[in-house]
């Protein structure tokens, strides 16, 4: 993800379209986000008749690029921001601070303005069945977005919805039936074909697969896997299975509290993280026949009251004094790699991980070059 | 998760367990699954069977009036007894059951239409508008149905179409409260969401997707609601204040042997049991129509 250190480049988000007016509009990164920030006010009892309000930042200066036809892995534990990311990218959630572009355009200019973002920008969600009408059949819930868009005329819609059905690997005497008469992964194979009714560019999965049984995850994989290159699709796929993301991904952005802390493609930063807390997720998954060598101890800390300095050293095995004073960024260590670390491991510290006393930072890291560009 | 494309193909697994869905017997039908609803559906039916055709069912006319046959026991000539004034019991109940279903089903339908609009436009507005509509509710909600039907006969006056009209009002309340619930709970569902994401108007969400989630549970408060309905005009026409006598009307008759109960107690005894009946067979139905088309206790079956 070569496009997530250059993002960094652009002074400010104002002057981006007149620098990229020279570019084609198709060698326009699909969406961009530049710092992005989100932040949710909430109020709590702190005593009789008091209240405290306090903001709290579910993203917290987010930098993303999406290109056309890749296909990115966000993974990260529950509560690092992950299904926020997705909302302000699909234009659900305004961000507090910072940009969403889509081509080029804040993301809610372009859902506002007409249908053609809606159309190209299609979402499968994680509860498949609660994001099914329940009064409608399947081939009214898939009919539904070809009939809004304007796909295709009255009379062709029983086709349509056919090879659709087919195309997800469905019979078509399904299209009668409602979803709860549906098994989960017939579910989220309506789900997928009504995501492609809209025939759209970007294809954002939110957990698409979790909490199937093995061989039907397998199939929806070999499934999203094949549209992806028979469709062209861009794949923004959210999960925190390490090996659907590896599977499915090229890229990878792993995710915690809010923040991006290491992205590159997937083979590179799971064979070799460079975060200690990609480490942490790569030594959490299970493998065959070996225990589980290094769970990730203690919680995620509450937004409410961040850590000082970097937000993972509370459970950082390789935690350092300078570590807790201020917060690395998003840097570039390697072709494709960015990981926001003041000390990226080496191959020395990953094999010895329980034991490391880790080394020194390089003195190439640009470790104060942070303040302009963090939120 | 290396899986060989050849193995797991995706498109046969699933048509085979479709298949074997479609060779699945058929379902048995309601009526065998539940014998108690189907044994008050008979009931039922037959009370609206007996309204439709009373005049050729009833042995007499229910407001003629006899001195030779007063407060006669039930048996004889007249199957039910007779009441002080000599009118047959059997065709007043027969008849009454014509008043009783006519009120129970119209006073219904009026406020589950009323509930209906001010439910859903309490449940979609924001801000003033959603807590003046809701003040209004709570305000209905305050009072007892039956106190609110009588507030309501006190402005228009008595006849029966007072009384439908009164308890119709009456029942705005509880059912703009279910229908708001359920609007909110509708609302808050992830295939609303997906339909905004799809950049559908929100109008044509409202149709597509709200309404007809609201509309069938709101048909099975309907059928719950009926013998409530029934129940409050009733007590309407007991306390004197509903239809005016001669009406055939099964809370009237209660009210008008009340003073012979203990000499009489067919006099009352008789409508009353036939109310009762009514309004647990319709209880039974509509306890059944909900579970059988609650799509959530479907599923679980």
């Amino acid at each position: 993800m070569s496009e997530t250190s250059l993002a960094g480049q652009v002074p400010a988000a104002a002057t981006h379209g007149a620098e990229t007016g020279a570019m084609a509009p198709h060698d326009l990164p699909l969406f961009e986000l530049l710092d992005v920030e989100k932040r949710f006010t909430i109020t709590r009892p702190t005593g009789f008749l008091k209240r405290e309000k306090r903001s709290l930042a579910a993203l917290d200066g987010v930098r993303l690029t999406v290109r056309r036809g890749a296909s990115i892995a966000l993974v990260g534990e529950s509560g690092s921001g992950k299904s926020t990311l997705l909302r302000v990218l699909l234009g659900l959630a305004e961000p507090s601070d910072g940009k969403a572009l889509y081509c080029g355009q804040p993301v809610n200019e372009m859902r506002a303005r007409d249908r053609d973002f809606a159309r190209s920008v299609a979402m499968i969600y994680q509860d498949a069945r609660a994001s099914l009408d329940p009064r409608m059949t399947v081939k009214a819930l898939i009919a539904e977005p070809l009939m809004h868009f304007g796909l295709c005329g009255r009379d062709e819609v029983d086709d349509r919805v056919r090879a659709l059905l087919a195309r997800v690997g469905l019979p078509g005497d399904i299209a009668a039936r409602y979803p709860a008469a549906l098994s989960g992964g017939q579910v989220r194979r309506v789900a997928i074909a009504r995501a492609l009714a809209s025939e759209p560019t970007v294809l954002i999965a939110d957990e698409a697969v979790s909490g199937l049984d093995v061989s039907t995850q397998a199939q929806l994989l070999n499934l999203l896997r094949r549209l992806k290159r028979e469709m062209g699709l861009t794949l923004l796929f959210i999960t925190h299975d390490l090996g659907v993301a590896s599977y499915l991904c090229e890229e990878i952005a792993i995710m915690y509290l809010g923040r991006i802390v290491e992205t590159g493609p997937t083979g590179a930063v799971l064979s070799a993280p460079a975060h200690p807390y990609s480490l942490a997720l790569r030594r959490a998954a299970p493998e065959f026949f070996a225990p589980i060598t290094d769970p990730l101890e203690g919680e995620i800390p509450s937004p409410l009251d961040l850590p000082k300095g970097c937000r993972f050293a509370t459970r950082c095995a390789f935690v350092e004094e300078d570590c807790r004073a201020d917060e690395p960024v998003l840097a570039p260590i390697a072709r494709g790699r960015s990981v926001a670390c003041r000390h990226p491991l080496h191959e020395a510290e990953r094999s010895a991980f329980s034991s490391g006393v880790p080394s020194p930072a390089p003195p190439d890291r640009p470790a104060t070059g942070g303040a302009e560009l963090s939120a | 998760m290396a899986v060989t494309d050849m193995s797991l193909d995706p498109s046969v697994v699933p048509a085979e367990n479709t298949k074997n869905a479609a060779r699945k017997p058929r379902r048995r039908s309601v009526f065998l699954r539940r014998p108690f609803f189907s044994l008050a559906l008979l009931v039922a039916l037959g009370f609206v069977l007996c309204a439709v055709f009373a005049p050729f069912i009833a042995p007499y006319d229910p407001t003629a009036q006899s001195i030779e046959a007063m407060m006669q026991p039930p048996g004889g000539e007249h199957l039910l007894g007779t009441d002080s004034f000599g009118k047959d019991i059997l065709s007043r109940i027969i008849f009454g059951a014509r008043y009783a279903l006519t009120i129970g089903i119209v006073a219904v339908l009026i406020g589950a239409g009323g509930g209906l609009v001010l439910g859903v436009a309490a449940g979609l507005s924001a801000g003033w508008l959603e807590w003046a509509l809701m003040r209004l509710i709570d305000s209905i909600l305050a009072l007892p149905s039956l106190i609110l039907a009588i507030a309501v006969i006190a402005i228009l006056g008595q006849g029966v179409d007072k009384v439908i009209l009164a308890v119709g009002i009456s029942l705005i309340g509880p059912f703009s409260r279910t229908v708001r619930s359920d609007v909110l709970q509708v609302k808050a569902q992830l295939f609303i969401e997906a339909a905004h994401l799809m950049s559908i108007p929100r109008l044509t969400v409202i149709r597509r997707h709200i309404l007809p989630n609201v509309f069938f549970p709101l048909l099975v408060q309907i059928t719950v609601r009926i013998s409530e309905a029934i129940l409050v005009s009733s007590s309407l026409s007991f306390l004197g204040i509903g239809v005016s006598p001669p009406t055939p009307d099964w809370g009237l008759m209660i009210a008008e042997g009340r003073g012979f109960v203990s000499f009489a107690p067919w006099m009352s005894g008789m409508p009353g049991m036939a109310l009762a009946i009514l309004l647990v067979a319709l209880a039974i139905v509509g306890d059944a129509v909900r579970e059988e088309f609650d799509p959530k206790l479907k599923r679980a079956q």
